[in-house]
Formats: C-alpha cells, structure tokens, sequence
C-alpha cells in the first residue's frame, strides 16, 4: 500500500533539494523496504523458531524437492536482470524496449508464482497443511508473504505496461521505472535469504 | 467524486479563501494543517474515552469486594484503556504536532506526500472506529494492551474481542508506518535552503528520530498480528502450545515493538519541552548537540531493551543481566537532557507562561517516572516488582507525567499558531493545579500498593490487605485529575471559539512556524525562506530585521506570478481507507464474498493513486512576497 508513495511527484516540494541527487519517490521508497526488510526479518525469525516443530507431520528435510524450487528461483533471479534491461532502456528513452523487457519481466515472475503454486498444492497433498503443524504454518506464512509480494509487483509492472502508453508517461518514466525497479529487486534478495534458510539448511541440517 | 475525476485536468488557479469550506473538503483534505486538526480531533475523543474508562476502574477499585462492574467488563475496561491511550490517543495526539508544525519549521510547504498524508489519518481512524465498534458486536478485547499469548488464542478466547483488537491494530498501524516514511522524507528532503540538520529544531529532530522508530519497530507488530489473525481464523499453530507452538514468540515480538515504542511516545515530547524552554528562557537551548546526540542514542538503545519487560519469564541470568544494563544505560542520554534543559533555563529570563508552567511540571513528574524506571531495570528487584501497582505507578508517570504533559505544554505554545487564538491563563491555571495535584494523587499510592502486594489488573480485592486506604486515595486523585483534564477541554473549545486573537509571533519565540501569519495560510510560506543559522526566526531578530529573507531561485519556475504550486485535494485516501476498514468486518465475520468486494475496491484505489497524475493546483498568494510577518500583524 505504501506504494503510493511512488505517485506522488510532490507538489509542494518541487523548489527543495535539500537531501542531494535522491527525489522524494525514491527516498521514501527506500525507507519503506527497510520497513519491509524488518517484516521479512520477523516472518524468518518466526520460522527458524518453529521449523523443528513437525507435530508428527511432514519434516523440512523430507518434503522438500530442490529441483523443482531450483527452476523457480532461477526464473525470479532471471528477472532482476530483465527488470534492469528495462530500467537501462528507458533511461535512455526506448520506450517499446523497455516494454518489451517488462513483459519478459512479468513472464519470469508468472513462472515463479506457477511454481510456487505447484509446489504448495504437492506439499498440501503430502500432509503438510497450514494447521498440521508450527513448522506448516510458519512455512506457508513466510513463502506465502514472499509470493504475494512477487504477484503485487506482477500487478504493479502490468499496470505500469498499461500507463506507459499514456503521453505524460515519458516525463515521468524513469523515477516509475526506477522504484519499481527498486521493489522486483529487494523481492528477489528476500527470495535468495529465503532459499537458503528455508530450502538449502532445510535439506543440509 | 467530483475531486476525483477533476485529478486528470491540468493545473487551474485557486485562492487560497476557497480552500476547507464544506464537508467535501475534510474528505478530500490533503493540507497537513488540516490534517493535524483532524488527529487533534479525533485523538482528543478517544483520548477522553479512554479517561472515562480509567474513572470506571477507579470506582470499581475505591472499595474491597466491588461490585460496580463485573470481572468481564473490568478486563475490556483495562485493555482497552491501554490500547486507547497508547494507539488512539498518545500517538496520534504526536503525529497532529508532526503534521502541525513540523513542514512550518522546517520551511516547506506541506510533507512528502501529502496523499499518503491523508490516506495515514484515514487509516488510523479506520483502525480506531473499528476497535472501538467492539463494544456494541460482542465485547471488546479484554487480553491486556500486549496481549499475551495463549490467553489470545481462540481456545481460551472465543469472542470477537481479541479479533477486533488484532484487525483494528493492523488497520491503524499501516497508517502509523506510512507518516514515519512520510515524516522522514519530509524532514530530510524539504527543508528550505540553509536549513542544515544541525540547525534544525530539536522538536524537528525528535520527530526524525521517532519516525525511524516507527519505521523499523512497526513490522514486528504487524506481523505478529498477522500470526495472530492466522491462529485464529485459519487455524494455525504458532501460539498454541499442543501442536509445539510458541507463546513466547508473541511476547518478544510484541516487545521488540513494544519497547521502542515507548520511546515513540516519549521522544516528540522532549523534542516539544526543549522548543519551549528556550522560547521562554529567552536563551538558545544548553547543549544543543548533546540533545541531538541523547535523542539518538536513545532511539538506538530503545531496540536493545525489550526482554526487561519479560524478566520473570525465565530467559537466564545472562540475558537478564544484558537486558538491565542496556535498559539502566538509557537513563544517561536521559539525564542529559533533563540538565540540559534545566542549563537552559539557569541564568534565562524565564517568563511563566502556560506552556512553561507544564514543562517545569514535567521535568519533576518525568524524573519520578524515570527513578521508578531504573529500579524496574534491575532485573532481581523487577521479580518483586512485576505484574504489581508499582509498574502502574512508573509508567503512568512516565506517559502522563511525560508525554502527555509535553502534550499539554505543546497544545498551550502552538494553539495561536493552529488555531489563530490564544489560550486562556486563567482557567488554563485551574486546569494545571487540578491536573498536576489529582496525577499526583492518584498515581503516587499506587508505588505504595505495589510495594505491598497488590497486583496489578485485579478486578477486586479482599478487606484487610492493607489496599483499602490508598485505593481509596487514588480513586478521588482520579477525580480531581478528571476534573483538571475536563477544564483543560473547556479551554481548548472555548478558545477556539473566543479566545484573544493571537500575533503571528506571540511567544517572541525563535523558530520558523513563528515567522508567517497565525493561522497559517494554505500554502504556509509565500515565499521560501533563507535560513541563515540556527533559530532562524531568532537570527533574523538579532541580525536582520525579525523577518525571514526570501531563499533566491526558490519559486516554482512554471507557476505563473503570484501564485504557489500545491498539491490538489483528492478523496482517493479516505476511499481506500474505508474499503480497508470494510476489509476488516469482512475478515471479523469471515466472509470472503465481502473481502474480494471491499479488496476490489481497495485495488481501485491503490491503483488510481499510483497511476493518475496529480497536476496540482496555483494557488494564489495573499499579500507582498517579503511581508509575511506583517500580514499578521506581528511586532
């Protein structure tokens, strides 16, 4: 919801520049994923407490498939790097290019929530529900966070795709591409965290 | 709709006399002036509601074996004061100052966002009708303010209570996150030309500093509510203990936000006494770095404290131990700043006026509050202390003795500037010694009943125990206090309405808000001012002529002569804020047909405010550039 920060060119503000080289949008963005750093922090926390309560359900070592996450976070990780050729196209003002790197985007970001929902629905058919045990909830909770995450930003490049072709759009296209540039990349770090202490020390310990 | 549809025009010329006529205008409000009234108003309700509940406890406590309510109702009672006063009252009392005065002290125009700005106050209302809704759907919360698991469990609390406390909490703390974002990018990037952050105010500072807290102490919150939530309507296992849960995951996410913010709520109102300390002494503030210095090293050591309110639970003398340190090592910034505001005033031409009268009142009351702290932070004394009256003792003089007296001495020197009129001394008088003596009284015993064993949250107690005498004191302190806050009331009102017509700069004080016209116009400044050292408005009296210069080059380029480019009102906010306060029933009652509609909604809204371009509007200045102490008709 925060996002809205990233609407607002400011008005009121437009004679000050007190806080060199960073605009408004992209400061307040900032600040807000430290706000979101601490949401993920939590949700972490909260799973390393409890992943070793199984309750005699499905244990984290078990039901784990790296193969199958492998192919998701690949898909995501790809799309870091099609979000940037995006955000470098439009700096430079190639606007069908940068539409077209966003689509990639999206794309990348569709095989990932596909993935994730494959996933879930496996691990639900094997026993591990939401309410089976801590480990289950703490689970769900944390990649479930992490995926609405990954869809709100699939909505918000999809709805950026959509204004880029209104005529005030240029003006304003590399702050708007830029922090929601900033948001896909701090998604996909939360990714990488998330992977290894939920996936990799899942299998390891 | 109108305002809406209106968004996608170019930018039209208004005068600034159109602004804030009719209903229609408080709901598309985005001038953080207005805002800040709305806080106050709204603030100031559930402050005197959550009064009014304190006063039904004191009456059921006045006797032993009391029947004026039952143990069911004295639970909602006591979590609900709590919750009122901390989340509905104390902190949005704070944030209508940040909105008040922070952009006037600071030279700018209006915050960051002034959108997100509204859509803060909507969800904080949003989130405050909705607890507050609990006592007429099926009883409020009644778990205490923090809460603890498992008692919060639908196992051992089927009703809706603890339902509404979780969903009215997350509602009201997504507004609160987004004005710490908003006040830390306003604060660092709109600041007029020469403003440095060491020639800030240290109110400004404060507000920097608590916004940081709210910024990193909030997540916690919300996700424990959000633990909470799936606990109780997906059947999770995070808090109950039969499937290996973990109770005390709550406690330590609740106090990881608990504890800063404490903080949160006592940080503006240090930043509040040392504005009026050096107005009134007539002398810069003493140390003015060495605050700026304590104000953050406070903010830092406020996340480094949380396991001191859980010493009983049995974490080990080791973590204890750590905790009672970085919790006694709090009071040295703090004690810095009480001799830095009492250097200030030594040597000072100290004038007497209300607000000066609740600042002195403060630094004794604040220093009790503090004392009693330290003892608390001593992890083997605390095992006696715990969970007993003298707890309620503490912090009742740090949050009223501190915060809400700051509160007071902040409503009495920024009224003429908010409100154009001037307080009334005399019964402002009444107010204070009813205020300070009926605190006194009702909270001093209270160490005692601590001492000799009384706990804290019992509905009733048995005769002979040694409670009756000093209940009995404490309720009539209430009393009085009630009767020194309902003329507090009185006066606010009355002065609003007739109060003496106030000066641009009644107070002959230092800072910038003083230097433009009381009220304030729409647009605040009329020109950009050039600050040109610490206490700007204070520099120019003693070097320039006691009116701000205008920054060079610092009008809008394309607005056209004349006129201020600001940002246009829109309702946007206030209609996101009630599909989310329409989210919040759908969740209560479990209906997922009324959560996709009111979240459709919602999607609308968010989508329209980040996706409609905000032209602004010209808005016509009132007078000269140059005259804007004249227009009041300051000097």
């Amino acid at each position: 919801m925060a996002q809205a920060i990233e609407a607002e060119g400011g008005a009121a503000s437009k004679a000050h520049a007190a806080f060199p080289g960073v605009d408004n949008a992209t400061l307040g963005f900032w600040i807000f994923l430290s706000a979101e750093s601490i949401l993920f922090a939590s949700l972490i926390g909260t799973y390393i407490l409890l992943h070793t309560q199984t309750n005699g359900g499905p244990a984290p070592r078990t039901i784990f498939d790296l193969r199958l996450t492998f192919v998701g976070t690949i898909a995501l990780l790809l799309s870091s790097l099609t979000m940037v050729l995006a955000y470098y196209q439009v700096v430079r003002g190639r606007l069908s290019a940068m539409r077209g790197w966003l689509v990639v985007t999206i794309a990348l970001g569709l095989v990932f929530l596909l993935e994730t929902a494959y996933e879930f629905a496996g691990f639900w058919a094997k026993g591990l529900t939401l309410q089976v045990s801590p480990f289950g909830s703490a689970f769900y909770t944390l990649v479930g966070f992490h995926a609405m995450h990954v869809t709100f930003g699939v909505f918000w490049i999809s709805s950026l795709l959509a204004y880029s072709f209104k005529p005030q759009f240029p003006e304003e296209s590399v702050t708007k591409v830029g922090v929601m540039g900033l948001y896909w990349h701090f998604v996909d770090v939360v990714w990488v965290v998330i992977f290894s202490v939920v996936y990799l020390l899942g299998k390891a310990v | 709709m109108a305002a809406i549809s209106r968004a996608l025009n170019a930018p039209t010329v208004v005068e600034p006399t159109e602004a804030g006529r009719g209903l229609w205008s408080w709901i598309s409000v985005v001038d953080h002036k207005r805002i800040a009234h709305l806080y106050f108003m709204a603030s100031g309700l559930f402050f005197l509601m959550a009064g009014i509940e304190a006063l039904l406890m004191r009456v059921q406590l006045f006797a032993p074996n009391g029947h004026f309510v039952s143990a069911e109702l004295f639970n909602q009672l006591f979590t609900m004061h709590g919750t009122t006063m901390i989340f509905l009252a104390v902190m949005p009392l704070f944030i209508g100052f940040f909105n008040a005065v922070v952009p006037l002290m600071i030279g700018a125009r209006d915050v960051a966002y002034p959108r997100l700005n509204a859509l803060s106050f909507w969800l904080f209302l949003a989130g405050a009708l909705f607890l507050n809704s609990s006592w007429f759907l099926g009883g409020a919360p009644d778990a205490g303010w923090f809460n603890y698991a498992p008692i919060n469990t639908s196992t051992y609390n089927p009703g809706p209570g603890i339902d509404f406390y979780a969903i009215g909490l997350q509602i009201a703390g997504i507004g609160t996150l987004m004005t710490g974002v908003n006040f830390l990018v306003t604060i660092l990037n709109l600041r007029a030309p020469g403003m440095s952050l060491m020639r800030m105010p240290l109110f400004v500072w404060t507000v920097l500093v608590t916004s940081v807290l709210i910024i990193l102490a909030f997540p916690p919150l919300t996700v424990n509510l959000f633990l909470l939530m799936f606990d109780r309507i997906l059947g999770t296992q995070f808090f109950a203990t039969a499937a290996g849960g973990q109770p005390l995951l709550w406690s330590n996410l609740f106090w990881v936000f608990g504890h800063p913010e404490v903080y949160i709520l006592i940080l503006p109102t240090f930043g509040i006494v040392s504005e009026v300390v050096a107005t009134f002494s007539r002398k810069p503030l003493f140390g003015y770095s060495t605050m700026v210095l304590a104000t953050v090293a406070i903010g830092f050591l406020s996340f480094m404290v949380w396991v001191h309110h859980m010493f009983t639970l049995g974490f080990g003398p080791w973590v204890n131990s750590i905790f009672a340190l970085t919790s006694m090592i709090i009071a040295v910034p703090t004690g810095v700043k009480i001799f830095n505001w009492l250097a200030t005033m030594w040597g000072g031409h100290v004038r007497f006026a209300m607000p000066m009268w609740w600042v002195v009142a403060f630094i004794l009351t604040f220093t009790v509050g503090g004392m009693s702290g330290v003892m608390l932070a001593m992890a083997p004394a605390d095992l006696q202390f715990n969970n007993s009256y003298f707890v309620v003792a503490h912090f009742h003089y740090v949050m009223i003795g501190g915060s809400l007296f700051g509160i007071i001495a902040g409503l009495y020197y920024w009224f003429p500037k908010i409100c154009g009129r001037l307080m009334s001394e005399r019964l402002g008088k009444w107010s204070f010694w009813f205020t300070v003596v009926g605190f006194n009284v009702t909270f001093f015993p209270m160490h005692f009943l601590g001492l000799i064993g009384m706990p804290r949250r019992i509905y009733t107690y048995a005769p002979g125990l040694g409670f009756t005498t000093w209940n009995e004191v404490s309720t009539v302190g209430a009393f009085i206090l009630g009767v020194g806050v309902l003329l507090l009331a009185i006066n606010v009102v009355v002065s609003a309405v007739a109060g003496r017509v106030a000066s641009a700069d009644p107070w002959d004080a230092r800072t910038l808000e003083w230097a433009i016209p009381s009220p304030v116009p729409p647009y605040n400044f009329a020109d950009i001012p050039l600050v040109r050292g610490r206490d700007a408005l204070w520099v120019e009296k003693t070097h320039g002529d006691g009116r701000m210069l205008p920054a060079p080059a610092a009008h809008d380029g394309h607005a056209p002569p004349g006129t201020v480019h600001m940002p246009r009102p829109t309702a946007l906010p206030a209609l996101l804020a009630a599909s989310v306060l329409a989210l919040g029933y759908a969740m209560l009652y479990r209906s997922v047909w009324a959560a996709v509609a009111a979240g459709a909604v919602a999607v609308y809204a968010i989508h329209r405010s980040m996706f409609t371009p905000d032209p602004g509007e010209f808005m016509r200045v009132l007078s000269e550039p140059g005259e804007l102490a004249a227009q009041g008709g300051a000097h």
